[in-house]
């Protein structure tokens, strides 16, 4: 299942990062997972959100230069070796992983982990074929 | 459209004799009147019978901004001031004013000059002009709406800023040109969108810009932007005002310089000695029809080529090309000749680019260091710093290949470059405050 991640170009600048997540708890908007990177000049934060259309406006009025990118959140088997083995099916499937980041919250046994791909679409029906679950956008937004 | 056939398509030849007949009258004129010239041609020793032709010219002394400073306010006039029915003044950024007188009978020429520049652009009467240039000292917006209402356009003398009434009279009024800086007109299409209206919507058929050096593809994103033909005009208050030269919106290929009125040159600013047409050089004026405050050889600072080749829209005065820096804004960045405009035209000519950037010069050590700050619009941005590396370094590489100085590329936040109402300030040269 896809997945609606909204990010935010931001200067490093002190403050910045606080004026983002200030802006979204002030508005109800509540941050499900993110993760942040770096350069010397900028950053780029990303968010999994409870209402991600909202919180992609709200960004976009307040002068933020946002994005809207669909990345997969999969289950992955909280025990050593878990990461591995979803990764082992990745890579022998010839699936490059752009980027990846923790959910703080466990759907079960399992932890979730959010997965940028470049090629989403492919990567959902190995995960799929390979018995490896998808967590759907209604459920992560409320987790 | 040509407003003015008689003088607009004057042949070569008839075209040099009226000129060297207004050259010579002029140089008279002013060797009787100015004392300043007097002292001038003097010091060369040239005296106003020795133009016998116009390739005389070049004995003439230089004018610069500075003579206009040193005589400030009124010491150039070559008129009684009770003939002077209207005074402006440049913006003075760098000093005192350069303050510019008008007969009666110069403000009928600039008019029949603006009359001609907005003709050439498409406008004509029946046209509602939403007229932005600043009213006031600078001599955009009085210049404009003179000529404007000379061809019998409805002009909205709005002025300039107030951008969200600016969309709203563009909206409401049935606005069908526009006139302004062209920076302004991407600020004003930025504030209509936070309003809500798209500009391509509206009537607005042709835009006549000027005040600022631009790029052709500034040009482009504005025609897109807008739905509207984007007209070059120029001008420069010590010469006239707007209406020194302007596009045919026929060819857009080139600003027709009124001829009749002034005589251009284009000289190497470093030997002050004449260039050939084609060849790139600083722009010198000498206005022949003016009578408040003629001037002999104006030093503009502007840099640019004249061309000669006839253009299709059957006028026969000389073309100069868009401004592509000035002679005392050029920067020299480790021996670097650079101008701001080299700069933007690789920013825009990049998809996604926003026009609005910076240029921080510095000086770390004994090394000229040079920062382009470019803002992160949506178009361009992307959730992977791979990608956003990728266009810095672009940029930066561009930079070095067509300019020769090595640049470090910074993404900013959109809106944190100032925006401009007037001319934008594109550059911060820290090394003049140390």
């Amino acid at each position: 299942m896809k997945i609606l991640q909204i990010s935010v170009f931001i200067e490093n600048q002190s403050g910045r990062l606080y004026e983002v997540t200030d802006l979204l708890g002030r508005n109800g908007i509540n941050i499900r997972a993110l993760s942040l990177a770096d350069t010397s000049d900028f950053g780029i934060l990303r968010l999994i959100v409870n209402d991600p259309e909202r919180a992609h406006s709200l960004l976009r009025e307040n002068g933020f230069t946002v994005g809207r990118t669909e990345v997969i959140a999969v289950e992955v088997p909280d025990k050593p070796g878990g990461l591995a083995s979803v990764l082992k099916v990745l890579d022998e499937n010839k699936i490059n992983v752009e980027y990846m980041y923790a959910f703080v919250e466990m759907s079960g046994d399992c932890a979730v982990m959010i997965f940028r791909f470049d090629e989403t679409d492919k990567a959902l029906k190995v995960l799929s074929d390979n018995g490896i679950n998808t967590i759907e956008g209604k459920k992560i937004y409320g987790m | 459209m040509i407003w003015n056939e008689e003088f607009e398509t004057l042949p070569r030849e008839a075209l040099e004799a009226l000129q060297l007949r207004r050259l010579q009258n002029l140089v008279e004129r002013v060797y009787a009147t100015v004392p300043f010239y007097k002292e001038a041609f003097d010091k060369k020793g040239v005296k106003p019978e020795d133009i016998k032709s116009l390739k005389d010219l070049r004995k003439l002394p230089f004018t610069y901004k500075q003579d206009m400073r040193d005589n400030y306010p009124y010491g150039l006039f070559a008129v009684p001031k009770e003939q002077v029915v209207r005074i402006h003044a440049s913006s003075g950024t760098t000093g005192k004013p350069t303050v510019v007188g008008y007969t009666r009978r110069d403000i009928g020429t600039w008019a029949e000059l603006m009359a001609r520049t907005f003709t050439a652009a498409g406008v004509k009467k029946g046209d509602v002009l939403q007229n932005a240039y600043g009213y006031g000292l600078f001599t955009g917006g009085l210049g404009a709406h003179y000529g404007a209402e000379l061809i019998g356009a409805s002009v909205i003398p709005i002025s300039g800023g107030n951008s969200a009434k600016q969309v709203m009279i563009l909206k409401d009024f049935g606005t069908t040109a526009i006139s302004c800086t062209p920076s302004y007109a991407l600020n004003l299409y930025e504030v209509a969108l936070e309003e809500g209206v798209n500009l391509k919507d509206l009537p607005v058929r042709v835009g006549v810009f000027g005040a600022e050096p631009w790029t052709n593809a500034m040009r482009k994103e504005i025609e897109e932007k807008w739905g509207i033909d984007a007209i070059d005009i120029y001008g420069l208050s010590e010469v006239m005002g707007p209406g020194v030269s302007f596009e045919c919106v026929e060819a857009k290929n080139g600003m027709h310089i009124n001829e009749d009125h002034f005589i251009a040159e284009i000289i190497d600013p470093e030997t002050e000695e004449p260039l050939e047409y084609g060849q790139v050089g600083e722009l010198v004026f000498t206005t022949i029809t003016k009578e408040a405050i003629p001037l002999i050889r104006y030093r503009t600072r502007d840099i640019t080529r004249l061309i000669k080749e006839p253009c299709k829209c059957g006028r026969t005065f000389v073309r100069m090309e868009k401004v592509t820096g000035r002679s005392d804004d050029m920067l020299i960045i480790r021996g670097v000749n650079v101008f701001p405009s080299q700069i933007e035209s690789i920013l825009v000519e990049r998809k996604g680019v926003q026009p609005h950037y910076q240029l921080v010069v510095d000086r770390v050590g004994n090394l000229d260091t040079l920062e382009v700050q470019v803002e992160v619009g949506e178009e361009l941005f992307s959730d992977e710093i791979k990608v956003l590396q990728s266009i810095e370094k672009g940029i930066e590489k561009d930079i070095k290949d067509i300019i020769g100085v090595s640049a470090k590329v910074k993404l900013v936040e959109p809106k944190t470059i100032q925006r401009s109402e007037g001319k934008a300030k594109r550059v911060i040269d820290k090394r003049v405050m140390k």
